[in-house]
């Protein structure tokens, strides 16, 4: 094969892969071999009613849970564990800091530092994990404030600012470690409802850059708008995927139809 | 007929447009409380008294007081309490840091062996582990490190090579460790979950997460109590003459009056020193506190959000004095918007 010539494989391959990822919580099995693909600048749509393992499967994809069975691929890189001839090796701590760097996480709670302004937030990873210079790490998390609208909040504490502030804080936070891939964990769920749009505005604006993004939702009209693909889950499996307007409009399973009757 | 109701008779008011929407403030008598004046007046005439009888009173010798409270042994002895209540307090900090920790983690030797250690340490009375630690010298006449069952790499003397300062030091600390680990691992279990997450995620590492995120919002739940610690390790320091150990600042002023027979001024020269202590930390514990509570609540000198209309308020009648109502949601207590009146 000409795979020695060509760039690398693994710039082909796709950005998320799940390969029959299970994962249990005791005898509570949350996750029943999930397989799907998100490829390089896709935005996926992560839908389905509570406890269906959304949070679960965005958190087995950063390791910030260990899955107990099948393999999860980001760009090509195998999370978690280290395959040599054959057999799988557990990362040091160490090495899967190193990976968890190149993917961005926001939470439904925000979960920004309370004892650190908006702008130390920002810098804080780049900083310490990076190990950065303070002037130019300075520089670019004033432009990612800005880019999330809130340059003129650099020095405001979380506790001073709004819902819909904050999340973009913590969006900015996520981008100063410059992620290829970026997980929403219902991003919006904690907000007023008047201050939805403006967090479902910058993530617009990031998809519209080429982010690859995974977002766990209930804003129906931003998947159809923005994602290019929209998965429902449902008991810790994949019912249903493809187009958003397809699932939206005739969704061809039964509990996908429950499902969006209620929320839509 | 309006215009005469709008005009309200409130002294020094100038109707506002619309104040028919206004109420009036409440002219009420106050209601008396005189028991509450009787008591106080009892007190205070109860403290003058004692203080008049104090300063005249045979036995409290204030010119021995006032002989000795600047004596150079007692300076020097107040100075050696100090110390060994900075040193035994920063050792039974960082000892209670990790043994916190220890407490925390999943593994079960590491969690018993720190169990193990508060079990101990808070189960016995400290005078008696400063016995102890006094009698070590016997109990281990000398002190080898290097492998188990092989030629040791240094060898000393356990005499020689620890002075009772030390010992008592050692005492104190590992006592103190025991009651700074549970003030800790309450500090610790006090921050949200969703902080080592965001932290992990962003891969910081387990100890960074730790210092930069844990440990500071922990700060919080930690430094009150610890205040209290120091406090209380500092008069503890008075036991260290178990070890025995008497260059304190108690056992000295007691060494002092079985010279001169007048152990009442001596005792409160000690106090006045103690006193004086407590009352300095008692400043810098303020202002730790002040520091770790950045983020928290309200702070002054951050300016206040005035675009999201912090500030909505009617001018009452007369009184002058804005009415401040806060916004819905958690922002901060807006500051008084008149400046100093
Ligand atoms: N750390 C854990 N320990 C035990 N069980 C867990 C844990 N985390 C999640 N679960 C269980 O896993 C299931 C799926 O949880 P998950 O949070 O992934 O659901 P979700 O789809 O994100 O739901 P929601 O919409 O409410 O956020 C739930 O039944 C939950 O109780
Ligand atoms: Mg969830």
């Amino acid at each position: 094969m000409s795979d020695a010539t060509t760039p690398s494989a693994a710039a082909r391959a796709p950005m998320v892969l799940a390969d029959r990822v299970s994962k249990s919580f005791g005898s509570n099995e949350v996750l029943k071999s999930i397989s799907l693909e998100v490829k390089h600048g896709e935005v996926m749509c992560l839908v389905g009613p509570s406890g269906s393992g959304k949070s679960t499967f965005l958190r087995c994809i950063n390791h910030l849970e260990v899955v107990n069975s099948g393999r999860l691929m980001v760009d090509g890189d195998l999370i978690g564990y280290r395959e040599t001839g054959g057999r799988l090796y557990e990362l040091a701590p160490k090495d899967a800091a190193r990976q968890r760097r190149d993917i961005g996480m926001v939470f439904q709670r925000f979960n920004l530092f309370p004892h650190m302004t908006a702008l130390e937030n920002v810098m804080e990873a780049p900083l310490r994990v990076k190990k950065m210079a303070k002037a130019r790490v300075e520089q670019d998390a004033r432009a990612l404030l800005a880019r999330v609208g809130l340059a003129d909040r650099a020095d405001y504490y979380p506790a001073h600012l709004s819902g819909g502030q904050q999340q973009r804080v913590a969006i900015a936070r996520a981008l100063a470690m410059e992620p290829k891939l970026m997980l929403f964990d219902e991003p919006t769920s904690a907000l007023d409802p008047e201050l939805v749009g403006e967090v479902l505005d910058v993530m617009k604006g990031l998809a519209k850059e080429g982010m690859t993004m995974i977002v766990v939702t209930h804003e129906m009209g931003f998947a159809r708008e923005v994602a290019d693909s929209l998965v429902f889950m449902d008991g810790g499996v994949v019912v249903e995927s493809g187009d958003p307007d397809e699932v939206l409009s005739n969704p061809q399973h039964r509990r996908t139809q429950a499902f969006l009757s209620k929320v839509l | 007929m309006s215009t005469e109701n709008n005009s309200r008779p409130a002294a020094g008011a100038t109707p506002p447009a619309g104040g028919a929407t206004e109420s009036e403030p409440i002219k009420a008598i106050r209601l008396r409380h005189p028991w509450r004046i009787v008591f106080a007046v009892v007190l205070v005439i109860g403290f003058v008294l004692f203080i008049v009888d104090a300063a005249g009173r045979e036995a409290y010798k204030w010119d021995f007081v006032a002989k000795y409270v600047f004596d150079r042994r007692i300076s020097e002895a107040a100075l050696n309490t100090l110390q060994l209540t900075v040193y035994s307090m920063v050792i039974a900090i960082i000892l209670g840091v990790i043994l916190a920790v220890m407490r925390l983690t999943p593994n079960p030797v590491v969690n018993s062996l720190a169990w193990f250690y508060l079990w101990v340490f808070r189960g016995t009375p400290v005078y008696v582990q400063l016995v102890f630690w006094g009698l070590l010298s016997i109990i281990y006449s000398s002190i080898d490190i290097g492998i188990p069952f092989m030629e040791p790499w240094f060898s000393f003397e356990t005499n020689a090579a620890l002075s009772t300062f030390t010992l008592a030091i050692i005492g104190l600390a590992l006592n103190e460790a025991a009651y700074m680990a549970e003030i800790v691992r309450a500090g610790l279990l006090s921050v949200d979950k969703g902080q080592d997450e965001a932290a992990t995620a962003l891969g910081m590492t387990w100890f960074q997460t730790m210092w930069r995120v844990i440990l500071p919002q922990s700060m919080r739940v930690i430094i009150p109590p610890t205040g209290n610690e120091v406090i209380s390790m500092l008069k503890t320091t008075s036991l260290v003459t178990a070890v025995p150990y008497s260059f304190d600042l108690y056992t000295r002023s007691r060494d002092i009056s079985a010279e001169t027979f007048t152990p009442i001024p001596l005792l409160i020269v000690a106090s006045i020193w103690y006193l004086f202590f407590t009352s300095i930390l008692m400043v810098g514990q303020h202002f730790l506190e002040k520091r770790f509570a950045r983020g928290v609540g309200a702070r002054e000198d951050r300016k206040i959000d005035t675009m999201s209309g912090t500030l909505t308020g009617a001018v009452p009648l007369g009184s002058g004095q804005p009415t401040v109502v806060r916004p819905p949601g958690d922002g901060p207590p807006p500051t008084e918007p008149g400046g100093p009146r």
